[in-house]
């Protein structure tokens, strides 16, 4: 057996959509035994994302994403079997996750002073999008609302002109990064001491950590940070421009006086370049929008790939700015296994996000294809559980295991 | 002191600006020994980027530097000394993790790639954020976050279509790398406690965008020929999901469910536009009249204050949200109630107010115990104290240029 970094560890991945899951899915590729209880009753809608041309809850390639290496059970939570059977599986597991709202966690009965009676060492981590307690606890969101509360959206737009905001789920992926973090920091200090804890996660918070550096501007000069569009305080050109073909970009950024001059020598030095607007640094964002439009100028007849290349030859940082297909062909994603084919019993083959990280010794592979619903209803209830056939038979009848 | 989650770790960090840095400050905040290593004279590159307290640039008052070193000890190494290379083997004998965000070609020339510090300590992680990952056609390349958002497909999500793409704002590409590096360095901890052997940490910057956070579309532009579609401040998804402005500001509108949308309408008493049959379908509303609808939805907020309209969207659960500015959210009630922003005293700056706890762990909790270190401020206690050099060697080192 590979040597997986959470090899005998169990985790109750209660979540839905996409932070939650996406923090299971980060535990579940280190190795963890990630069981992700469903119901029948009512499916994950990552099961049935808009859009899709084929349908039914077997076939999404973002939920097969997203849920890859993880076990899948359907119990009906609001039955009081149904929650006994979770009570068992949270006695033996180590770790449990949900993304519920605060109310919705307690109405369940899944809040933890509840769940931590069962299990005290059970870390437990909810990610909801404020948090447990504080006024706007109790709010409905979806990820776009976060980062408007967080103040990320607010810097999101072109330089001075209206926030256009994040239309990518970026806080719930966000979160669940951190989440996962916190998680096995948790768990590093259970090892230690064998005690358990809670961890409460408000996405929004996260939002903040992550442009801790606009709170910072405004604690230590009362600037109010908006709109950036592709703007840096340190560097020009700091962009992206336009190449050959239709909507092709490539992103051109020069930090040092070094770098400009190689830039320049990789253009083949045009006569502007020796211009005094763009002898420095300073004169050169003083002068941002007509040294963008040169830059420009130069770019359109290249390709995006060949600007990467020929300025990196000169040692400057370039590169294409790639959508879906141009990613899932590019060379060195190729090379570095980003992108995973894997067998699905319900589609043939998926083609899915590879392993985020790289461990030395850890196949960058994915060992479980994303559960059926229910998949591992028999192996979770019978051979974990213990539960005798005849019952599992009676609890499926009645639809508690639905 | 308190037991932290992190007790008991310990970590070098050799690293500059973000990403390593940002890694490594997740770790201190949960009470690992973070050593910073920095160059002499100048030290990391964050303390020349504002902001500045009171707009004075100085490398003690850089507000970035700040914010991305807490909780840890500073110690000033030029490592591109065979000496300095010496002093930080030395200092690899007894750590647990060594963070670094160099160029793979820059560590091995000067002896610090992942096989030869196995060499000197077997159990270290070695945690190595770069912007193409440490294999693959671009793994020398130099990538700034802006680079690194754009090859990871970030940055076509956002903006207007006929105008350039826009990548995330305040280098998110660095910010994601670091949070990664931190989950995965907690990984390979937990592999090593098996086996007792250190491991090599890959993390690309550019994959992280790649994968987690898009690569589960990826089989969109494979099977059906789909683009990315950015459409500046909506999504051409479903209607409402955008961004409009209102009488203070913007407000964020978004509903996935219809009744979320209908709740709404009712709520502006509009409902008579649900009985429109051009406006019935909302996902051809996105498709076809998402730009009359605007105007419709604007005129109707437009008067109204981001307060008021949020006071309406909690009390009818309607997943709105007013678009904070920075000095709303650093004043907010609800970040003010769980003590978000966090006050600590600096020798240089003084008493200043921080962003704190992305997490809180009920028995462990997050905490700013020392704010960042001034440049070589912890040289002494750990060249003299934990690696028995002397005073005197100590004014050597100096003059040589090599601390």
């Amino acid at each position: 057996m590979a040597n997986y970094p959470l090899n005998g560890y169990r985790v109750v991945d209660f979540s839905w959509v996409w932070a939650g899951p996406l923090l299971g899915e980060i535990l579940a590729d280190m190795g963890a035994e990630v069981i992700k209880v469903e119901t029948n009753k009512r499916l994950d809608s990552a099961r049935l994302t808009p859009g899709r041309s084929t349908v039914g809850p077997e076939t999404d390639f973002v939920f097969h994403s997203i849920n890859r290496n993880k076990l899948g059970i359907t119990v009906d939570m609001s039955e009081s079997r149904g929650m006994a059977l979770i009570s068992e599986l949270i006695r033996i597991s180590d770790v449990a996750l949900d993304n519920f709202s605060p109310q919705g966690l307690r109405k369940l009965g899944l809040a933890y002073e509840n769940l931590s009676k069962i299990n005290p060492q059970l870390v437990m981590i909810s990610l909801p999008a404020a948090g447990q307690y504080g006024p706007l606890s109790n709010i409905v969101t979806y990820a776009p609302s976060l980062g408007a509360l967080c103040g990320y959206s607010s810097l999101i737009g072109y330089p001075g002109e209206r926030v256009l905001g994040e239309q990518t789920p970026y806080l719930d992926v966000t979160s669940a990064i951190h989440g996962a973090f916190a998680v096995l920091s948790a768990l590093y200090y259970r090892e230690r001491t064998g005690k358990g804890q809670y961890i409460d996660m408000a996405q929004i918070e996260v939002g903040a950590s992550v442009i801790g550096e606009a709170f910072m501007e405004y604690f230590m000069t009362g600037r109010v940070l908006g709109t950036m569009g592709n703007r840096s305080p340190t560097m020009a050109p700091h962009n992206n421009y336009p190449c050959q073909g239709e909507d092709r970009w490539v992103s051109i950024a020069v930090n040092t006086e070094e770098e400009w001059r190689s830039f320049c020598a990789a253009m083949g030095n045009p006569p502007w370049v020796k211009e005094k607007r763009f002898s420095d640094k300073f004169n050169r964002q003083k002068n941002l929008e007509e040294l963008d439009r040169l830059v420009s100028a130069w770019t359109i007849g290249l390709s995006y790939y060949d600007v990467m290349h020929i300025l990196q030859k000169a040692g400057v940082a370039a590169a294409p700015c790639l959508d879906l297909m141009e990613r899932f062909s590019d060379p060195h994603y190729s090379e570095r296994g980003t992108h995973l084919q894997v067998e699905h019993p319900a589609t043939g083959v998926d083609i899915i996000a590879g392993i985020p990280f790289k461990l030395s010794g850890m196949p960058a592979e994915v060992r479980l294809h994303a559960p059926l619903l229910g998949e591992h209803n028999d192996y979770v209830f019978r051979e974990l559980l213990g539960k005798p056939e005849s019952e599992i038979a009676q609890l499926i009848e009645e639809k508690v295991i639905n | 002191m308190a037991e932290q989650a992190l007790s008991g770790l310990k970590i070098i960090e050799y690293g500059n600006c973000i990403s390593a840095p940002y890694c490594t400050k997740l770790m201190a905040d949960l009470g690992a020994e973070v050593i910073k290593i920095e160059e002499p004279g100048s030290g990391d590159e964050s303390r020349w980027h504002g902001p500045f307290l009171n707009d004075e640039p100085h490398p003690e008052k850089s507000g970035f530097f700040l914010y991305l070193n807490t909780n840890k000890l500073g110690i000033t190494l030029n490592v591109k000394t065979k000496t300095g290379q010496k002093i930080l083997k030395q200092l690899l004998r007894d750590t647990d993790v060594l963070v670094e965000n160099n160029q793979p070609k820059q560590m091995a020339d000067l002896g610090l790639d992942y096989s030869s510090l196995k060499e000197i300590n077997p159990q270290l992680i070695v945690t190595s954020i770069t912007p193409y990952g440490q294999t693959g056609p671009y793994k020398d390349y130099k990538g700034y976050s802006l680079n690194t958002a754009g090859l990871g497909g970030q940055t076509m999500r956002t903006g207007e279509l006929q105008r350039e793409p826009l990548a995330p704002p305040l280098s998110q590409s660095n910010y994601q790398s670091g949070a990664m590096a931190a989950t995965a360095t907690m990984g390979a901890i937990f592999a090593r406690r098996s086996d007792g052997e250190g491991r090599h940490v890959d993390i690309s910057e550019a994959e992280i965008w790649a994968t987690i956070h898009l690569g589960h579309g990826v089989h969109l532009g494979v099977f059906e020929g789909r683009k990315s579609i950015r459409s500046g401040h909506r999504t051409i998804s479903v209607y409402p999901w955008c961004i409009l402005p209102c009488k203070d500001g913007y407000m964020c509108l978004i509903a996935i469910q219809g009744f979320q949308w209908k709740r709404f309408l009712e709520a502006m008493g509009t409902p008579e536009w649900m009985a429109d049959p051009r406006f019935r379908d909302r996902i051809v509303v996105a498709l076809e009249y998402a730009d009359e609808m605007d105007a419709m939805v604007e005129a109707l907020i437009i008067g109204e204050t981001k307060d008021e309209l949020f006071e309406i969207c909690r009390r009818d659960q309607i997943t709105f949200a007013p678009v904070r500015s920075i000095d709303e959210v650093a004043n907010d009630p609800h970040f003010k109630e769980r003590g978000y922003f966090v006050e600590k005293n600096r020798a240089k700056t003084g008493m200043l107010k921080y962003p704190g706890a992305p997490y809180k762990l009920s028995q462990t909790p997050w905490k700013l115990s020392r704010p960042a270190p001034l440049l070589g401020e912890h040289n002494e206690e750990i060249y003299c104290g934990r690696l028995g050099y002397t005073r005197e060697d100590l004014v050597r080192l100096r003059r040589s240029g090599i601390i």
